[in-house]
């Protein structure tokens, strides 16, 4: 099949499907899903348990393969009705930052390297790497704390670390699965804040699934999914009016 | 790039320097058990090496005078004085024994050496290291320091009393019982001598005996009587060599005209090893099998146990797009260094306990080298299966569902 050619940046998805199983015993926990996100903008992704959001989350985030459909993270296509990139690690590495429920660092390592891992990994030097962790650390109000271990932190402040480390290589696209669960109101709506402030400032298209009611409202447009299905509409974007 | 393996030991260094300290002691007893076998290899050497000699002479076919009993008579080395090649002769007994030492017993080898001079007459004790050497022809002795004798003390062998006027080191037999040197004289009255009563018995049975006591053959009794309180046995003669002479063709001569068994140093030394101390080896070589085993399993539980508290933190480097070959290497390396942790506490810990073992322990350089390889090697193993682990964590782990 031959490569298809760059879309727009930002996330496109065009009649994704995705099946588990084969014969009388498939599943099909996607059924042509079609989302579009732009650069700079968050949107949420909510849904009732079992409506197919974690597979969704799964296929963006290249770890499992759809079964049919299109998507497009940035300018590249990554998934084509069978068809996809090679290196899926790579991809991962360079084009999608992950924020978790939990914030899931990596205790042995201080907030600085947890954040500078990602481009060491790329190749990029200790040193700029550091020096690029630091500046988003700051950026997020946590360089302060660039020394400390995971366990010395806050809950707010890991989670701002788990943001750096998800922007750090500047990605087209950041999946943030559940990011304010563990936060009380003040620190979720912080995050919430840095996440629409970091889409702004690094043009990213940030998808944020949840359930958090106290966070839905911020969101300009929100996905439903329910049985596989997505649903557009608009949202209130409180947070994004207040800090205009 | 960062040591992934490096931070997360430095952040959990005392439960890794804990666990790689009970792996060095397992270590350590490996080593040792290695040293064991060594020292007895060298103790077997020492003994032909302190022995001075160049061939055994020894009864016909036996394996004497270390591996089996020997006997031969002790003017035969008179007749071999006289065989070309053979520039000293000297007639030996080896008795092992316990010998008392004050109120305790100790388990020593008795030599008995022929009159003589150090460095002259094989079989003689070659060097002191406090005293003098024999220079009588009764009751004096010359004791190895791990025998605990002490200059002056008297040490009794059978139902003498001897001195002690000379200390000597590392004089041991094969099996790593400290010598007692006493006159060759002396050493075949105790090999041979019985007690008052036993004696007493045997002159009364010769007595009863026709054939040895006969009326019309005066002095036939008083004879058998004194050939019988006599032992003009020893255990082995030891020969040296003239310059230029080969043992093995020395050895052939003796062999062919005097009828004898003859060994060389180097078959001497095949003896030693090879049959008298080969059980034990294979006794120590299973050891070290199951020790090494042991730790393999030990390792690989550990590294496991260590891998398994990482799955998430696995899944997560794997999901932010990190190589399986740098996860494989955090894990290797981790195995890697808790062998290293592990060998060095177990190489000072044997090194620190070898003088405490009441027989030789010889830490040789190339049984470390050969111990730091298989610990390697054993470590690498070990974190295959851990390693595999790792590489079977689904990265979407991280992201639930």
């Amino acid at each position: 099949m031959d490569r298809p050619t760059r879309a727009g940046k930002g996330i496109l998805i065009e009649g994704l499907t995705k099946r588990y199983g084969k014969g009388d015993t498939a599943v099909d926990a996607l059924k042509g899903v079609d989302m579009r996100v732009a650069p700079g903008e968050v949107v949420g992704l909510i849904g009732p348990s079992g409506s197919g959001k974690s597979t969704l989350l799964k296929c963006l985030g290249a770890v499992i393969d759809p079964t049919a459909g299109r998507m497009t993270l940035g300018e590249e296509c990554i998934f084509d009705n069978g068809w996809k990139v090679r290196d899926l690690r790579a991809l991962r590495r360079d084009r999608i930052g992950f924020v978790f429920q939990a914030p899931y660092l990596i205790p042995f390592l201080d907030v600085t390297d947890n954040v500078a891992l990602l481009p060491m990994l790329a190749g990029v030097p200790n040193a700029a790497a550091r020096a690029r962790a630091q500046e988003l650390l700051s950026a997020l109000d946590i360089s302060h704390r660039a020394a400390a271990m995971p366990a010395q932190l806050s809950g707010g402040e890991q989670q701002r670390v788990a943001i750096a480390r998800g922007l750090v290589n500047r990605p087209p696209v950041i999946l943030a699965d559940e990011p304010t669960a563990p936060l009380d109101s003040v620190r979720a709506m912080a995050v919430v804040r840095i996440l629409n402030d970091m889409a702004a400032q690094f043009q990213t298209a940030i998808i944020v699934v949840t359930h958090d009611e106290k966070i839905i409202p911020t969101f300009k447009r929100i996905y439903h999914i329910r049985d596989g299905v997505t649903h557009e509409e608009a949202g209130e974007g409180r947070l994004v009016r207040e800090s205009a | 790039m960062i040591s992934l393996a490096g931070r997360d030991i430095l952040h959990g260094w005392g439960k890794f320097v804990f666990t790689g300290v009970g792996l060095g002691l397992l270590i350590g007893v490996t080593l040792v058990m290695a040293g064991v076998y060594r020292g007895m290899v060298d103790d077997g050497k020492a003994l032909l090496d302190n022995s001075g000699a160049d061939l055994w002479v020894v009864q016909r076919d036996t394996l004497g005078p270390y591996a089996e009993s020997s006997s031969v008579h002790d003017d035969l080395y008179r007749s071999l004085l006289g065989q070309r090649g053979v520039a000293g002769a000297a007639n030996i007994t080896y008795l092992t024994m316990q010998v008392r030492k004050g109120s305790e017993d100790v388990r020593a080898m008795v030599v008995g050496i022929a009159a003589g001079r150090p460095g002259a007459t094989p079989g003689w004790p070659p060097y002191l290291v406090a005293g003098r050497q024999i220079t009588r022809g009764h009751y004096e002795a010359v004791a190895d320091v791990a025998s605990g004798l002490r200059l002056g003390e008297r040490v009794g062998i059978r139902r003498n009393q001897y001195t002690v006027v000379g200390l000597t080191r590392r004089m041991v037999s094969s099996a790593g019982d400290p010598m007692v040197f006493i006159p060759l004289k002396d050493a075949q009255e105790a090999q041979f001598l019985k007690d008052n009563d036993a004696i007493l018995q045997g002159r009364r049975r010769t007595a009863a005996n026709p054939a040895l006591n006969r009326p019309g053959v005066p002095g036939l009794l008083d004879a058998v009587l004194a050939s019988q309180s006599t032992n003009p046995y020893v255990n082995a003669v030891l020969l040296t060599l003239a310059p230029g002479h080969a043992p093995d063709e020395v050895a052939e001569s003796i062999r062919r005209w005097q009828r004898l068994t003859v060994y060389t140093r180097a078959q001497m030394e095949g003896i030693l090893v090879g049959k008298l101390i080969a059980t034990s080896a294979r006794q120590i070589g299973m050891f070290l099998v199951i020790l090494a085993v042991v730790s393999a399993a030990i390792v690989a539980f550990i590294i496991y146990t260590l891998t398994m508290d990482k799955i998430r933190e696995i899944a997560v480097l794997k999901l932010i797009g990190t190589r399986n070959r740098t996860i494989a290497a955090m894990i290797l390396q981790q195995a890697v260094a808790l062998g290293l942790i592990g060998f060095v506490v177990g190489k000072i810990a044997a090194t620190w306990s070898a003088p405490f073992f009441p027989k030789y322990v010889l830490l040789v350089p190339a049984d470390t080298v050969a111990g730091f390889a298989a610990v390697m090697a054993i470590c690498v193993l070990a974190s295959l299966v851990s390693i595999r682990l790792a590489l079977r964590v689904d990265p979407a782990e991280a992201i639930g569902g």
